[in-house]
């Protein structure tokens, strides 16, 4: 076990009259290992680590960090760790060799050192070719790197990265996660604060915050072990996995459920199903199957469960005819070019009323071009998309009222309360008099919106304004939904809530395009198509392309595992 | 860069912060714009376009009076190089013309005029002004004025009488061709700078809290006396150069004489520059925000730069309390000083009179932005 | 439907100006704040002058000039200086703006009939007060001269000029000042505020949002173009009632005339806005280039000096700034009670440049989609 690096004792900070963000947290963060901070939105993460670097002193308790008191002395503390704060701290108009040659001049790096250091981080970070490119052009993965790259300049002591894979595909969060472990190989402390609960179990301890509490700390197997026993796998499922999901969740005893492909993964709250059996909400040929622990299926469990199956969205929602056949959303040849550089290329597919299409791919890789050009943002090259039979660009108001929107940044207006934003959306998708309140009201009762009516939509937790976000794109009762990144930041239980919904509405012959960069999410999906390059590189359903790469190495590959599996080969294709 | 003797860490670190911010002004448009393009259209706009002077004001000119006597003073007015005359014979053909301010004021001289003088009385001509533009209206009575005493002066030579008892001479120093550019472009020349220092260091502060850079860079060793210091240095320089752009121009271009000393120019500019950057970190940090930096910029530095400091608009004819608070805006200890340097020459005592009030607001200003700007982000 | 749709967009945008209290502020406090400080300190009038002398003669005639100008109400001191060293000293120094050199045989040259010398000396880096200035001095001594004249020579020939000032009789500077602050006031605030909408969304990422609904692109740019009208307007009332309430500008011409202009005033302001908006691509862009029109608009557009006075060259950009139009109206609707003819003739301009600003902003604002 390494050396402490930081220590911290009934660590309590306020904000105004607000609970404590943080109430009495002790714990400590150890060299040579990664430490996970890990907790829902608004669990005082960020709070956690600014108290760290000094940046905000506590109101009682003591901070030592690398032996320095925060209070006394944060010019100690600064001048040896590495920081990278959410936004990355990068100045986008300057170019990528200015943003390391100005924070190796600030961190003091030795001249002679730094063609060898920037020579190692650039390779390390694969951002070699780009390094006269402006930070501001780069994709969210290669910001990111830079960020890391940037806070490593001077071998620090201690790490801390503030929520790094928020918005990353996951081939630059395995990258990333690689060289941070070889960080921790020299003896640096590295705290890793995050929603993602993949990473978090590959971390070497945990600390998981929750509400300003310290709720746990220890190895991530600690925690799995809380859940040993209790977590199966439901096979062999008749019929749409959808509303089976549903209805296993309101089976007592139920602590959480998720769709994985063509199963169902579950927590139960003992070790046998109490009152229920497989075969009873499944179909004939249902079976559970004991599957390892996650440390997803302990964080969820720990926080008292998922939420119930029943979506009171959909509930409200009408049916639409079904089994109309023809394709809700299409996207023909489309191509779009920048000037010589092609975004997208010949990209086609097509998905029917009721399924949820998933567009997956690296950053920059042309998912966001593509979704873009579908719904009526950027103008294709070549090719055209269509949204129930319209095309976009073209076409009216009237077939913009069927599409409903929601981008990565939620985008609400902040300035805007909850009751305003609403009372927008509605008035801009057409709703006016009766109807208006009467979806507003429904609104704010499925999503209990009611105490925060009058809140700035910019002061709202993350959680809660993907709410609201979901709210506005769905108040109009479109045919189609377009999510981009719906989830990207948010925790898992809240995570599971959306899902919850939006499944409840393709039910109910909602189709949907969704872009996503969380794996489990892709699993939600009818139909994927993996984005890299501007090209498709494979078009099929979850299980369809995890079976395309499942072999002697992974003979049960992952999402994940697809996913990295199929863009791999696309380059090996590539080169020979 | 490998045969200097490495710099101390300090003076790296001021280095690359202030090379960061010269790469970010020069990338961004608008930063350029501001600081060279603006100046040049405030100069040529004050250099050529907002005089003050009213020279040749359009006037109606009523004669009512044929004699001899009242053509040769309408004859007077003809000539006089303040005026451009439309003649009438009946003062309504003019009153459409002072509503539409067509013409400035109507001139009158009435059908008594010679019949009055020749009574032995005093004959009057009417001045009408449009009051709607009071300055205006001010100088067409006042050269009005200037017009008819050189006539009398002129038929009293001819008629071989005695002169006026008192003779006046007139003489403008520094500038006796009364030209308004001489004072309005070095006046323009602090407002520019007011614009660089206060504004747009008030937004890029502003900015870098908006984008959590400010995070990043004090999660550094920096020191936050480093990171002021970093942000002032690229200001003030580009401050001075855009003074020394609008000086050149002010004097090759525009034919403002310079009659001071450089030395003076710049120890007066530096020391103006203080206070406008402090002010400018001050706005940041208090507002962390770029539309109400931007407001407050205006507010706080650009308009009483404009309006407050003598450029425009005589401090002395204030009310009281406006003069108070005129004490405390630095241009307006610039201003004077600067058109000295330029048409009077330099005036020691004067300066350094100005450059300790502005080194003193500048100070004060300073220790306000330092303590604000600690290195804590909430 | 379409209305319903105008009508969210443009609540929505006057609650992203107006929920804000610190928004609330901006849009209430400089303009009080303008409106007074402008209202009172830009003033051209010169008054308090102080002035030196220098007087060599001992004799009435200085005395009686020099009481005569201590008497006058502009002056506010007057300071004996003993040697022309020290007259330049306190000119150099800007102690005083005018100083009288009367020379030793001043009042003995009266007395003999023989043309009596005065110097006055201006400090002319000030040029304007230094000839408003002048222009006092040289009445007070016409003044003294016409009289020494009509007591030596009887009824003398001496023309008097008699001033008259219409529409403004007293010369009040405010009267001049508050009305052209009414249509400052909206170009202040309307440009800035109008050139942020777009620029913001973008930068907040909104903008995408507004584009995928069913508004179309001329829908977005009316529910941009109304809510700064809304609020120009507001501040122009406000400004209309502080020039008539609080500082007594008479209003002769016609209300109705003025609001109807200041439609076509904030549409070309709000147009130019729109169109700087549409060029930035961040708010700092925005705010520098509203900023890079406004100086100019306001310093062409016969707000402090005459455009009359501006060199031919410089006279055609003055057509413009819709502010050199709208000051004419109402400068003639409140003082001169102008003609609906000239009204209109001033209102045409503003709506083409509002109809080409616009379409501009239109146009850029659909390129930069592709």
């Amino acid at each position: 076990m390494g050396e402490e690096f930081v220590r911290l004792s009934d660590v309590t900070k306020r904000f105004g009259s607000a609970p404590p963000a943080l109430d009495a947290v002790s714990g400590s963060i150890r060299g040579g290992e990664i430490t996970g901070l890990i907790g829902p939105d608004g669990a005082g993460k960020t709070t956690l680590i600014r108290l760290m670097t000094g940046l905000i002193l506590p109101d009682s308790g003591v901070i030592e960090v690398l032996g320095f008191d925060t209070q006394k002395n944060p010019a100690g503390i600064q001048a040896s760790i590495g920081y990278m704060p959410q936004r990355f701290g990068l100045y986008e108009d300057l170019s990528v060799q200015e943003n390391l040659d100005l924070y190796a001049d600030l961190r003091g790096l030795p001249l002679a050192e730094r063609p060898a250091v920037f020579d190692e981080l650039l390779t390390f970070t694969d951002l070699k070719r780009f390094t006269g490119r402006l930070a501001g052009k780069l994709s969210g993965g290669m910001k990111q790197k830079l960020g890391l790259a940037c806070a490593l300049l001077k071998k620090p002591r201690l790490l801390l990265l503030d929520e790094p894979g928020v918005g990353v595909d996951p081939i630059s969060r395995r990258d990333l996660w690689t060289m941070v472990e070889d960080l921790t190989r020299e003896g640096i402390g590295v705290l890793w604060s995050t929603a993602y609960l993949d990473e978090a179990e590959a971390c070497d301890r945990v600390l998981l915050l929750n509400e300003g509490k310290l709720l746990f700390t220890g190895t991530p197997s600690g925690l799995t072990g809380r859940v040993d026993g209790r977590v199966f796998k439901l096979g062999g499922i008749e019929g749409r996995r959808r509303p089976i999901l549903t209805k296993v969740l309101d089976q007592k005893g139920v602590v959480d459920g998720v769709i994985q492909g063509e199963a169902i993964r579950l927590v139960l709250d003992a070790p046998e199903p109490q009152g229920w059996k497989a075969t009873d909400v499944a179909g004939r040929a249902a079976a559970l199957s004991p599957a390892a622990p996650r440390f997803e299926d302990a964080f969820v469990d720990m926080l008292g469960g998922g939420p119930g199956g029943e979506s009171k969205l959909a509930d409200a929602a009408i049916p639409r005819d079904q089994n109309e056949g023809r394709a809700v959303i299409e996207a023909r040849g489309l191509t779009k070019r920048f000037g010589d550089f092609t975004a997208a290329s010949d990209i086609t597919f097509s998905i029917p009323r009721g399924q949820i299409f998933g567009l997956l791919g690296p950053n920059g890789a042309g998912k966001s071009t593509t979704f873009k050009m579908l719904c009526g943002l950027l103008k294709p090259t070549e090719g055209e998309g269509r949204v129930a039979g319209f095309d976009l660009r073209h076409d009216t108001a009237e077939a913009r009222n069927r599409l409903g929107y929601m981008a990565q940044k939620f985008s609400l207006y902040g300035d805007l309360s909850v009751a305003q934003n609403l009372a927008f959306f509605a008035g801009v998708y057409g709703l006016s008099g009766a109807r208006k309140r009467e979806r507003i009201t429904l609104m704010t009762d499925i999503f209990d919106f009611r105490s925060i009516l009058g809140m700035s939509a910019k002061d709202l937790p993350l959680g809660l304004k993907q709410r609201l976000a979901l709210a506005c794109a769905v108040l109009h009762e479109p045919e189609a939904l377009f999510l981009d990144e719906p989830t990207s930041g948010v925790d898992p239980i809240t995570r599971r809530e959306f899902w919850t919904h939006i499944n409840g509405l393709v039910e109910k012959g909602v189709t949907v395009l969704v872009t996503t960069h969380f794996m489990d999410e892709a699993e939600y999906c009818d139909r994927i198509s993996l984005i890299y390059r501007g090209r498709s590189i494979a078009l099929g359903s979850p299980d369809e392309l995890k079976a395309s790469v499942a072999g002697k190495d992974i003979p049960d590959p992952t999402m994940e595992d697809a996913f990295i599996a199929l863009v791999q080969n696309s380059d090996l294709a590539e080169t020979a | 860069m490998s045969t200097e003797a490495p710099p101390t860490g300090r003076a790296r670190r001021f280095a690359a912060l202030v090379r960061k911010e010269s790469l970010q002004v020069i990338r961004d448009p608008s930063s350029i714009l501001i600081a060279f393009v603006l100046p040049l259209i405030l100069l040529v706009i004050f250099g050529y376009g907002v005089s003050l002077d009213a020279t040749r004001t359009r006037i109606g000119l009523v004669i009512e009076d044929a004699t001899p006597i009242a053509q040769d003073l309408a004859a007077s007015f003809q000539a006089s190089r303040y005026f451009e005359v439309a003649v009438g014979r009946d003062r309504r053909d003019f009153e459409e013309d002072l509503i539409l301010g067509r013409v400035r004021g109507i001139v009158v001289i009435p059908a008594s005029f010679a019949d009055v003088g020749a009574a032995g009385g005093s004959p009057q001509i009417q001045v009408n002004v449009d009051g709607s533009d009071p300055n205006t209206a001010n100088f067409v009575q006042n050269y009005a004025q200037g017009v008819v005493g050189t006539w009398m002066a002129q038929r009293a030579a001819e008629m071989a009488m005695r002169p006026p008892p008192i003779s006046v001479e007139q003489r403008f120093w520094f500038n006796p061709e009364l030209a308004s550019r001489n004072f309005l472009v070095p006046g323009s020349i602090a407002i520019v700078m007011t614009l660089v220092g206060t504004l747009l260091t008030s937004l890029v502060v502003a900015r870098e809290w908006e984008r959590g850079t400010m995070e990043a860079m004090m999660a550094t060793p920096v020191a936050a006396a480093e990171l002021l210091a970093g942000k002032i240095l690229p200001y003030f320089i580009l401050g001075l150069v855009s003074m020394s752009l609008c000086v050149l121009i002010a004097v090759f271009v525009f034919g403002v004489p310079f009659r001071g000393s450089v030395l003076a120019l710049y120890a007066l500019s530096a020391s103006f520059l203080m206070p406008a950057l402090g002010q400018g970190l001050l706005i940041s940090a208090a507002t962390k925000n770029q539309f109400l930096a931007s407001q407050l910029a205006l507010l706080s530095a650009f308009l009483p730069a404009f309006l407050l400091s003598g450029f425009l608009f005589e401090i002395s004819s204030m009310p009281w309390i406006i003069r108070m608070i005129t004490t405390i805006v630095p241009a307006r200890y610039l201003i004077p000083s600067l058109q000295s340097v330029f048409v009077a020459g330099d005036i020691w005592p004067m300066f350094l009179r100005s450059i300790a009030v502005m080194l003193t607001i500048g100070a004060v200003l300073f220790i306000l932005a330092a303590r604000s700007t600690r290195k804590r982000i909430a | 439907m379409w209305w319903t749709r105008l009508k969210a967009l443009i609540i929505k945008e006057l609650l992203a100006i107006l929920r804000d209290p610190r928004g609330r502020l901006i849009l209430i406090g400089p303009p009080i704040l303008q409106l007074v400080i402008f209202s009172y300190a830009a003033t051209l009038e010169v008054k308090n002058i102080d002035v030196l002398v220098l007087n060599q003669d001992s004799g009435a005639w200085s005395q009686e000039l020099v009481n005569r100008i201590a008497g006058a109400p502009t002056f506010r001191s007057i300071e004996r200086v003993g040697s022309p060293d020290a007259l330049r000293a306190r000119i150099d120094a800007q102690q005083a703006i005018a100083a009288i050199h009367i020379g030793p045989t001043f009042s003995r040259d009266i007395a003999a009939g023989r043309p009596a010398d005065l110097q006055i000396i201006l400090d002319g880096r000030r040029s304007n007060a230094a000839q408003i200035v002048a222009g006092y001095l040289n009445q007070i001594v016409n003044q003294l001269s016409a009289e020494i004249g009509a007591g030596a020579r009887g009824a003398g020939q001496a023309v008097t000029v008699v001033p008259r000032n219409w529409f403004n009789q007293n010369l009040i500077f405010q009267w001049f000042m508050v009305p052209n602050l009414v249509a400052a006031i909206a170009l202040l605030i309307g440009l800035v505020v109008t050139a942020l909408s777009i620029a913001r969304e973008r930068e907040l990422g909104t903008f995408d949002q507004l584009m995928v609904s069913p508004l179309r692109t001329h829908e977005i740019l009316i529910g941009k173009v109304i809510p700064p009208m809304i609020i120009g307007t507001f501040h122009m009332t406000i400004y209309i009632l502080a020039a008539v309430f609080i500082f007594g500008v008479p209003l002769r011409g016609s209300l109705l005339m003025l609001y109807g202009s200041s439609i076509f005033y904030l549409l070309s302001v709000v147009g130019v806005g729109l169109f700087i908006s549409a060029l930035s691509m961040t708010q700092q862009q925005a705010i520098l280039g509203a900023f890079l029109f406004m100086v100019p608009a306001m310093l062409l557009s016969g707000f402090a000096t005459p455009i009359e006075n501006m060199p031919d060259w410089l006279q055609p950009i003055t057509y413009a700034s819709p502010l050199r139009y709208f000051l004419v109206i109402v400068r003639g609707v409140f003082l001169k009670d102008l003609p609906f003819n000239e009204a209109m003739n001033n209102t045409i301009p503003l709506a083409i440049i509002a109809f080409l600003t616009l379409a501009a902003a239109a146009w850029l604002f659909r390129r930069r989609m592709e």
